[in-house]
C-alpha cells in the first residue's frame, strides 16, 4: 500500500488532523484558536464521512504502511469505535468553541490550551481506533500527558497539586498496562488484539495480564476505589478542560478495558466480572452520596462522574447472558453522559466567571441572571439521572432491562437508587439557584457563546433519547460485542 | 533456570521495589524515579522475554517496544520534573500537601 492509498482511506483523518492542527497551534502561536477550530470542525467533518461508508462496507482495517500483522500497527474501525469518534467530535467542538470564549482575556493560557487540546483530541481518536495493544499503549500515555498538562494550565496550587497527583497515578496505571502488554506478548506473540483473541488461553500468564491491565486501566477509568485522584484534578482544571477530562478522557481508558474485556478476557475471568460490578455499585452510591455533600459545584459534579463511572462498570456482571443489552446499556450512557458532563462542567465555568465562585449555597438567584446557563445545567441533569426523554434514560433502561430479565433484582435496585440519588443532588444545585444569597456578588458579563455551548450539549444528551435506533445499529457494525461470533460456535 | 527468566524476574523485583517507594516516600523527586526504576523494571521484562524463540536469536521486536517505551518515560519524567518544580514554587514543599515528610 502506498501513500495515495493510505491518505485515500479516511481512517486515518482523524488522527492526522488534529495532529497537524496541534503542531501548527504550536507553531504559529498567534493563529492559535482559528487553526483549533479548524481543525475541529474537519475532524468531525472527516468522521461523519466515515459513517456512510461503515453502514454500507462494514468494519474498515488499515494496515498503516503496508506492513500489516502480525509485524505492522493496524487501524481498525468497527461501529464501536467510530461511535466513540462521534463522540469526541461533537464533544470537542463544542469545548472547543466554548475555549475560543473562555481565554479570550487570557490569550497566553489560550495558547497553551490549544496544542495540548488537539494532542488530547489525536491520542484519543487514535485509541479508539488503534488494533493493537502496544499501540494502545502508546496512545493512552499520550493521552494522560496531555490530559496532565491540560490540567496544569490553569496555574495556581491547588490545579498544579491536582496535575502532579494526576500524572502519578496515570503513570502507574500505563507502567501496570504495558507490564501486561510483556506477559501477553511473551505468551502468545503477537500484539494483535485479533490474532491474541485466538490464541489466548486459561492459563497463569493471561490470567496475570488480565490483572495487571484491568487493575491499571481502572486506576485511569478513577473506578471506586481507585477514584481519589480524579475530584481534585477534574475539580480544579480550567472549565473547558474539566469538561474535556470528564465528558472524554475516563471515556478512553474505559473504551479499551471494554475492548480488551470483550476480545480477550471475558472468557477467563469468571467472578472478576461480578468484583468490577460489585465495584461499580460501590460507586455509584458513594459518588452520589459525596455530591450531595460537597459544597462547591465543580466538586459535586465531579463527584458526580465518579458516580456515573460506576453504572459502565455494571455491565460486566450484567453482560453474562444478557450480552448486547447490558453493552449496549453501558456504551449508551457513556455517549451521553459525555454530553451532558460537559454541558454541567461548562456550566459551572459560566457561573464561576459570572459570580467568582463556586459555592452552592451562594448561588444567589442566578437562574433569573443567566437563565441559559441554568436551563442547561437542569437538562444535563435530567440525563444524568435518567429521567426520559434522554440518553441517560435510555442507557439505564438498557441496563435495568438486563437486569431484570436475568432476575438480577439486586444489580436493578442500585441502578434506580443511583438516579434517585443524582437527582437530589441536581436539584440541591437548581434550588439554591433560585434563592437569594446572604452576600450577593458582582457579576461579571459571561459571553454568549459560553452560555450557547452549554445549553446544545445539554439538549444533545436529551435529543440522544429520542433518535435512538440509528446510535444503537451503529454500536453493532461490525460485531464489536463478539455476540454473534459466539454463537455460531456451536 | 534461563538467563531469559532471570532477566524477568529481576524486573518484576525492579517494578516491585519502585511500586513501593513509590507509595512509601513522600517527596515527589523521589516519587518520580520510583516510576523510572518501575519503568526499567518493566523494559527489563521485555528485553529478558525477547528470548523466547528456540533458534536462540532474539526476537526483535520487544526490543523495538522497549526503545518506544524509553521515549514515552523520557517524556513522562520531564513532565513530572517541571510539574515538580511548578507545585514547589506554588506550595513551598516538594510533596502533596496531604501527605507527611517520610
Amino acid at each position: 500500500m502506498d501513500t495515495a492509498v493510505l491518505l485515500q482511506s479516511g481512517l486515518t483523518a482523524p488522527i492526522l488532523v488534529p495532529l497537524i492542527g496541534a503542531l501548527l497551534a504550536f507553531v504559529i502561536r498567534r493563529w492559535a484558536t482559528p487553526i483549533g477550530l479548524l481543525s475541529v470542525v474537519a475532524l468531525l467533518g472527516a468522521v461523519i464521512l466515515q459513517v456512510p461508508s461503515l453502514f454500507a462496507d462494514g468494519p474498515q482495517r488499515l494496515a498503516v504502511g503496508g506492513w500489516g500483522t502480525p509485524l505492522g500497527v493496524d487501524l481498525y474501525a468497527d461501529g464501536l469505535s467510530i461511535a466513540m469518534l462521534l463522540m469526541s467530535g461533537v464533544v470537542g467542538l463544542g469545548i472547543s468553541l466554548y475555549a475560543a470564549a473562555y481565554f479570550r482575556g487570557t490569550p497566553a493560557r489560550g495558547q497553551a490550551f490549544w496544542p495540548l487540546w488537539l494532542f488530547l483530541l489525536t491520542a484519543l481518536n487514535a485509541l479508539f481506533l488503534s488494533a493493537d495493544i502496544f499501540n494502545l499503549y502508546v496512545t493512552l500515555e499520550i493521552l494522560g500527558l496531555s490530559a496532565v498538562a491540560l490540567t496544569a494550565i490553569a496555574g495556581g496550587a491547588d490545579a498544579l497539586v491536582g496535575a502532579m497527583r494526576y500524572l502519578l497515578v496515570s503513570l502507574l496505571g500505563s507502567l501496570a498496562y504495558l507490564l501486561g502488554v510483556a506477559l501477553l506478548y511473551h505468551a502468545y506473540g503477537t500484539v494483535d488484539i485479533a490474532l491474541l483473541a485466538e490464541r489466548i488461553a486459561a492459563e497463569p500468564a493471561a490470567w496475570a495480564a488480565m490483572g495487571l491491565m484491568s487493575a491499571g486501566l481502572m486506576l485511569k477509568t478513577a473506578l471506586f476505589p481507585l477514584h481519589f485522584w480524579l475530584p481534585p484534578a477534574h475539580a480544579s482544571a480550567a472549565a473547558p478542560v474539566s469538561a474535556a477530562l470528564s465528558a472524554l478522557v475516563v471515556k478512553g481508558s474505559f473504551y479499551l478495558l471494554l475492548r480488551l474485556w470483550i476480545a480477550l478476557f471475558g472468557e477467563l475471568a469468571g467472578g472478576v466480572a461480578t468484583l468490577l460490578g460489585l465495584l461499580g455499585a460501590a460507586a455509584i452510591l458513594w459518588g452520589s452520596i459525596q455530591a450531595l455533600v460537597q459544597t462547591r459545584l465543580k466538586l459535586l459534579i465531579a463527584y458526580s462522574t465518579v458516580a456515573q463511572i460506576g453504572y459502565l462498570f455494571l455491565a460486566f456482571p450484567l453482560a453474562v447472558g444478557t450480552g448486547i443489552t447490558a453493552w449496549s446499556g453501558a456504551l449508551y450512557l457513556a455517549l451521553s453522559h459525555a454530553l451532558a458532563k460537559a454541558a454541567m462542567f461548562l456550566v459551572a465555568g459560566n457561573l464561576l466567571r459570572f459570580g467568582g465562585h463556586d459555592r452552592i449555597a451562594e448561588l444567589d438567584r442566578v437562574v433569573q441572571r443567566l437563565p441559559l446557563s441554568m436551563a442547561a445545567f437542569a437538562l444535563a441533569g435530567v440525563s444524568i439521572m435518567g429521567l426520559p426523554p434522554s440518553g441517560g434514560f435510555i442507557g439505564k433502561w438498557l441496563l435495568l432491562e438486563a437486569a431484570l430479565t436475568e432476575g438480577r433484582w439486586a444489580w436493578a435496585i442500585v441502578i434506580v437508587l443511583g438516579g434517585v440519588l443524582a437527582a437530589t443532588y441536581v436539584f440541591k444545585v437548581v434550588g439554591n439557584a433560585f434563592t437569594q444569597s446572604e452576600n450577593p456578588h458582582q457579576a461579571q458579563p459571561v459571553p454568549a457563546t459560553m452560555e450557547w455551548v452549554a445549553f446544545a450539549l445539554a439538549v444533545g444528551a436529551v435529543l440522544m433519547g429520542l433518535i435512538v435506533s440509528q446510535p444503537l445499529a451503529l454500536l453493532e457494525i461490525g460485531d464489536p460485542f463478539g455476540i454473534r461470533a459466539e454463537a455460531a460456535v456451536p | 533456570m534461563t538467563p531469559a527468566v532471570l532477566y524477568a524476574l529481576t524486573g518484576l523485583g525492579l517494578f516491585v521495589l519502585g511500586l513501593h517507594a513509590l507509595i512509601v516516600h513522600a517527596h515527589l523527586l523521589r516519587k518520580i524515579l520510583a516510576f523510572n526504576v518501575m519503568g526499567s523494571g518493566v523494559f527489563l521484562v521485555l528485553a529478558g522475554l525477547a528470548g523466547r524463540t528456540p533458534s536462540g536469536i532474539p526476537d526483535p521486536v520487544p526490543h523495538a517496544m522497549v526503545i518506544t517505551g524509553i521515549v514515552v518515560a523520557v517524556a513522562a519524567t520531564a513532565l513530572a520534573l517541571s510539574l515538580m518544580l511548578r507545585v514547589t514554587g506554588a506550595t513551598g514543599h516538594a510533596r502533596l500537601p496531604d501527605e507527611t515528610e517520610r
